[in-house]
C-alpha cells in the first residue's frame, strides 16, 4: 500500500510540472487606437495597458510603467483577440471514431505546438481556439480550449489551462455514415442517434449510482461490497450529467437540434451548445430559450446534404431571436479571416458592428465558458488583443499586431517569410498542397478505414 | 423587435419597383426585360472613370445610354441617388450549375469518366434552376466562366451569365478546352506518395499529355487534307484547339509546374490561358514575359507550403499584376460564388489595390475571354450587365439593390431570403399552438 502511495506521490509530482509549465505573460501599452471593447462600446484614441498578461487599465493619457514597452495605434483599431469556438488547428489527430461514444479520450493528448496554422490563426487576429474532437461519432472525445503561444514547445503551454471541460457531439450523416453504413452498428439513423445518446446517459447514470453505492457502504461495518470498474467513458458522460462538461454538439438539422435539446432537457444538462446548425434558425426560439447557443459558418451550405437548405442569415435569425451566436470556422483558412466572416452577418442580416464583433469575441468566450477572462477589453481581463490598420468589419482591415497574454506573437512589420518553429528532418523536400482549402477541413479526418470508397472520396467535402 | 420587423418590411418597400408586376413579400416573381433608367447615380465604368449624377438607359438587352442628361421616354425610372452602379462583376473559374449538393454524386456533374474528354460540354449540363445560380447573383456576380475538371482534358469550360432558363440563353459567347496540366504537388493530406512518385507520376502524366497532342496534331492534320477520319469527338475537339478555334484554359499551380507548362506552349501557337496559378508570385517575371494572361484564385486560400509568408494567397494577384501578368480572379467554387466581391478585396488589399482589383473582376477576365466588347465595364454598346449597390460592393456592409443581367431585372430573391423572411420570426414562436 505504501508503495502505491509514494507511486501516486510521484505521478501527482509529475502532474503539478505538467500543469505548472513555464507560461509566459507580458506587459504592454497600446496608446491612441479606437478601442472597440464589444461589451462596453467604443472609445475614441484611448489608451490600453497590460501588465503582467492582465488589462489594468483602459483610458486616455495613460503613461507607460518602467519598463513597459508603448505603441502607439494612433488611427488604429484595437480589438479583443478573436475567438474561434471550433477548430482542428494544432490537433495531430481529429477522430477516434472506433465507437458510437469514445467520451474518454482527450483532445489536450494530441496537441501539436508546432502546427504552423497557429501562427497564421494569429496573423488573422486569433488567440484562441477551440480544439475539437472530430464528428465520425455520437459522443466524440474531450476537446482542448488552446491559446495561441506560438513559439511553447511543451504543448501544455497553450493549453487554456484555466478553461473549462468541453467536449464534441454529432448528429446527423458523419456518425451515421461512419457507425451505421461503415460499421454495420447502431446508428444508421437520426432515430439510432438519439438512442446512443440516452443509452450512455442512462448507463452514467447506473454507474454514478454504483459509485455513490459503494462509497456510502465503504465505511459501514461489514461491508462487503467492491468497487465498480472504473469507466473513464461513462465517468465523463456521468461529469456532463453533473454540470461539468460543456457539450459542444455538431448538428445541422432542426429536427436533431430539436432532438438533443429536448434530451438534454430530460437529464436536465444545461452546458449545451450546438455547432454548425446550419438549420438553427428553425429552431432558434428553442436554442435561445434552453441552451448556450449556437456557433454557425457565416455563409457555407449545399456542401452536403442536410445544410443544402440553409441560409446565410442563419447567423442573424438566431441573433434575433435572442440566441447567443458565434461565428466558426473549423478550416485552417477560414480562421485566418473570422473578422470578415462576422462581417458578413452585415450583409446578411444588417446586424450592428457590436453584434458582429461579439459573434467572434465575447460571444465564443461565453460558450466556451471563459467569458470572465477574455473575449473583451475590460480592466481584469487576459491582455488578449489584436490591432487592425482599419475597422475589423471592412474587407479591406488587415491585422497589424497579435497579442496573447501582453505578448506580441505577431506583428506585420516583422513578420518573417518563414516562421516554422520545426522543420521535419524527413522531408528532405517541401510537400506542396494544392488547393488547400479543401485540405483544410479535417472534422473528419482519420475516418477512412470505416468508409467505403465513395465516401472516402467525398471526404474532403464533409465537415 | 418591433422596429427591426418596421425596418425590414421598409428595406423591402424600397426595393418596390416603381412599375406595379406580380409580386411576392414585396418582390417580382421573375426577371423582366424592357427599358430602364437608372437615374442619378454614381457610376463606376471601371475603363472611362467615375461619373457623378449620371444615368444609364439600358435597352434589348443593352447599355444605350450613359450620361448626366439621358431621354426618359418609355423607360421605367429607378431612382437611385446615393447610390452607386458597377458593371456586374465576372468570375474567371467556377463549377456554378454543374454541382447542386456536392457529396450526393447523382447532383455532380462537372468531372466524367477517364482522362482525355475534352469533348464533355460543361454548357451541357449547366443548370439553369440551381439553387446556387439565384444565391450569386444577388451577390452582383452576373457572370462566371463553368469548368469541368477531373483528368488531363476534362472538358470544355462556358462562360454563363446567370439568367436564363436554358444553357443557350445563359451562353456568354467563350468556350475553352480545360486541361489540368500534371502536377508535381500534394493534393492534400490523403496524398500519401513519396516525392520521387510525383516526381516519376508528373513526368509520365506530361509525356501522356504530349502524345495526346501529337496525335490531335496528325488528326487536324489530317482532316485538312480531306483524308476520311473515323468518329473521334476527343480529337476533334482538341484540334479545334490547335487551329486556333479554340483557347487552351490550363490549370497548374506549383512554380515548376507554371514554368514547364510555360514551356510546353511555347512554340505551339496556340491561345492559351493559364488558371489557378497559386504559386505564381514565385514566377511573376516568367509569366509576364511569356505574356499568357492568368486566372488565379481562390485568394482567400492557404499558402502552398509551410514556409511561405501566411499572406501570399492574399498577396498573389498583386505580384502578378505588378509584375506585368494581366490577371482576372476566380473562386474556384460552386455555391461560394457570391464571395468573388470579397475574394477582391482581400487581393486589393494585399497589394493589388481596388481600382485593379475591380479590373481583375469585370474587364480583365472579358478581355483575357476575348468578349470585352460585351462584358466588362458601363459603357454604352455594351450588354446591360449591371448592378446597383448602397456602397462599395466589397464591403460586406453594402447591400446591392439592383441587379440586371442581359437587360433583365433580376428579383432580388433566392430560397436564402426566403427563408429569412420566413423564420425572422417564426410563427408559432416557443409555445405550442
Amino acid at each position: 500500500m505504501k508503495k502505491i502511495f509514494y507511486l501516486f506521490l510521484a505521478f501527482f509530482g509529475l502532474g503539478c510540472n505538467f500543469s505548472q509549465a513555464q507560461v509566459q505573460k507580458g506587459s504592454v501599452l497600446i496608446k491612441n487606437a479606437t478601442v472597440l471593447t464589444v461589451t462596453k462600446g467604443n472609445l475614441e484614441s484611448a489608451d490600453v495597458l497590460v501588465q503582467n498578461g492582465i488589462i489594468t487599465q483602459i483610458g486616455k493619457n495613460i503613461s507607460a510603467p518602467n519598463g513597459v514597452q508603448s505603441i502607439d495605434a494612433t488611427g488604429k483599431y484595437l480589438m479583443p483577440g478573436i475567438i474561434d469556438a471550433h477548430s482542428h488547428v494544432a490537433l495531430d489527430v481529429v477522430n477516434e471514431a472506433s465507437a458510437p461514444i469514445t467520451s474518454e479520450v482527450r483532445m489536450k493528448d494530441v496537441v501539436n505546438p508546432f502546427e504552423i496554422g497557429i501562427y497564421r490563426a494569429l496573423a488573422g487576429g486569433v488567440t484562441v481556439s477551440h480544439a475539437m474532437h472530430g464528428s465520425a461519432n455520437v459522443v466524440g472525445g474531450q476537446n482542448a480550449t488552446l491559446k495561441h503561444r506560438w513559439g511553447a514547445k511543451d504543448p501544455a503551454d497553450i493549453i487554456m489551462q484555466d478553461a473549462p471541460r468541453t467536449i464534441k457531439f454529432a448528429l446527423g450523416e458523419n456518425p451515421t455514415r461512419v457507425h451505421g453504413r461503415g460499421n454495420g452498428i447502431q446508428p444508421r439513423s437520426r432515430m439510432g442517434v438519439e438512442a446512443v445518446i440516452r443509452n450512455g446517459f442512462n448507463e452514467a447514470l447506473q454507474y454514478k449510482k454504483a459509485w455513490e453505492t459503494f462509497a456510502a457502504a465503504k465505511n459501514t461495518k461489514g461491508n462487503t461490497l467492491t468497487p465498480p470498474v472504473y469507466s473513464e467513458r461513462l465517468q465523463t458522460l456521468a461529469d456532463i450529467l453533473d454540470g461539468k462538461v460543456i457539450v459542444h454538439c455538431h448538428s445541422y438539422r432542426a429536427d436533431e437540434i430539436y432532438m438533443l435539446i429536448n434530451v438534454a432537457k430530460d437529464f436536465n444538462i444545461k452546458k449545451l451548445v450546438f455547432q454548425h446548425t446550419n438549420e438553427g434558425f428553425k429552431v432558434a426560439p428553442e436554442i435561445a430559450e434552453y441552451t448556450m447557443g449556437a456557433s454557425v459558418f457565416a455563409d457555407w451550405w449545399a456542401y452536403k446534404m442536410e445544410v443544402y437548405y440553409s441560409t446565410a442569415f442563419n447567423a442573424a435569425i438566431l441573433q434575433r431571436n435572442g440566441a447567443i451566436t458565434s461565428i466558426n470556422s473549423d478550416s485552417a483558412e477560414l480562421i485566418r479571416h473570422l473578422y470578415h466572416e462576422a462581417a458578413k452577418t452585415q450583409r446578411y442580416g444588417s446586424l450592428t458592428d457590436e453584434e458582429a464583433l461579439a459573434m467572434i469575441t465575447i460571444n465564443p468566450a461565453k460558450q466556451l465558458g471563459i467569458d470572465d477572462k477574455v473575449g473583451s477589453i475590460e480592466v481584469g481581463k487576459q491582455g488578449d488583443l489584436v490591432i487592425f490598420d482599419s475597422h475589423p468589419l471592412s474587407s479591406y482591415a488587415v491585422p497589424q499586431m497579435t497579442f496573447v497574454d501582453g505578448i506580441k506573437y505577431f506583428d506585420i512589420v516583422a513578420d518573417k517569410d518563414d516562421q516554422r518553429q520545426l522543420v521535419i528532418a524527413t522531408e528532405m523536400v517541401e510537400p506542396i498542397y494544392l488547393r488547400a482549402n479543401e485540405e483544410a477541413h479535417r472534422c473528419m479526418q482519420d475516418v477512412e478505414i470505416y468508409l467505403d470508397a465513395f465516401d472516402v472520396a467525398f471526404l474532403k467535402e464533409n465537415h | 423587435m418591433k422596429r427591426i420587423l418596421v425596418l425590414f418590411c421598409m428595406t423591402w418597400i424600397a426595393l418596390l419597383p416603381s412599375v406595379g408586376m406580380a409580386q411576392i413579400d414585396g418582390q417580382f416573381v421573375k426577371p423582366r426585360t424592357g427599358k430602364f433608367i437608372l437615374k442619378n447615380a454614381t457610376v463606376v465604368t471601371v475603363t472611362k472613370g467615375t461619373l457623378s449624377n449620371a444615368s444609364v438607359l439600358l435597352e434589348n438587352g443593352k447599355i444605350i445610354g450613359v450620361g448626366a442628361s439621358l431621354p426618359t421616354e418609355g423607360a421605367e425610372v429607378i431612382d437611385c441617388s446615393g447610390l452607386f452602379i458597377y458593371p456586374g462583376m465576372i468570375d474567371g473559374g467556377t463549377r456554378l450549375g454543374l454541382v447542386e449538393v456536392s457529396s450526393v454524386p447523382e447532383t455532380v456533374d462537372y468531372s466524367d469518366v477517364g482522362n482525355v474528354t475534352p469533348n464533355m460540354q460543361a454548357l451541357t449540363t449547366v443548370n439553369p434552376n440551381s439553387e446556387a445560380i439565384g444565391v450569386t447573383r444577388v451577390s452582383g456576380v452576373t457572370t462566371v466562366l463553368t469548368v469541368p475538371s477531373g483528368g488531363l482534358f476534362p472538358g470544355t469550360a462556358a462562360l454563363i451569365n446567370l439568367n436564363g432558363y436554358t444553357p443557350d440563353q445563359m451562353y456568354g459567347g467563350f468556350k475553352a478546352v480545360a486541361m489540368t496540366f500534371p502536377s508535381s504537388g500534394r493534393r492534400g493530406r490523403f496524398d500519401r506518395r513519396s516525392e520521387e512518385e510525383i516526381k516519376k507520376d508528373g513526368e509520365k502524366a506530361l509525356k501522356e499529355a504530349n502524345e495526346i497532342w501529337d496525335n490531335a496534331k496528325s488528326y487536324l492534320e489530317l482532316k485538312n487534307s480531306g483524308a476520311e477520319l473515323s468518329y473521334f469527338p476527343e480529337m476533334e475537339q482538341l484540334s479545334k484547339v490547335i487551329s486556333g478555334e479554340l483557347p487552351l484554359l490550363i490549370e497548374v499551380n506549383a512554380a515548376s509546374d507554371i514554368l514547364s507548362a510555360i514551356q510546353w506552349v511555347e512554340g505551339k501557337n496556340i491561345k492559351v490561358i493559364f488558371t489557378g496559378i497559386a504559386e505564381g508570385w514565385r514566377v511573376a517575371e516568367q509569366l509576364a514575359k511569356a505574356k499568357i494572361p492568368v486566372v488565379t484564385g481562390p485568394v482567400q486560400d492557404l499558402p502552398t507550403r509551410a514556409s511561405d509568408r501566411y499572406d501570399t494567397p492574399y498577396a498573389n494577384a498583386g505580384m502578378l499584376a505588378k509584375a506585368g501578368v494581366k490577371v482576372a480572379l476566380r473562386t474556384d467554387e460552386e455555391e461560394n460564388v457570391r464571395n468573388l466581391p470579397f475574394h477582391a478585396a482581400f487581393a486589393a488589399a494585399y497589394g493589388l489595390g481596388k481600382e485593379e482589383a475591380w479590373k481583375a473582376v469585370t474587364i480583365n477576365p472579358a478581355e483575357i475571354f476575348g468578349v470585352a466588347d460585351q462584358y466588362g465595364s458601363v459603357e454604352v454598346g455594351k450588354k446591360a450587365n449591371l448592378i446597383v449597390s448602397t456602397g462599395d460592393p466589397f464591403e460586406t456592409r453594402s447591400q446591392i439593390l439592383h441587379v440586371f443581367i442581359d437587360g433583365y431585372r433580376i428579383p432580388l430573391s433566392n430560397r436564402h431570403i426566403r427563408l429569412y423572411q420566413e423564420f425572422l420570426e417564426r410563427s408559432p414562436g416557443l409555445k405550442a399552438n
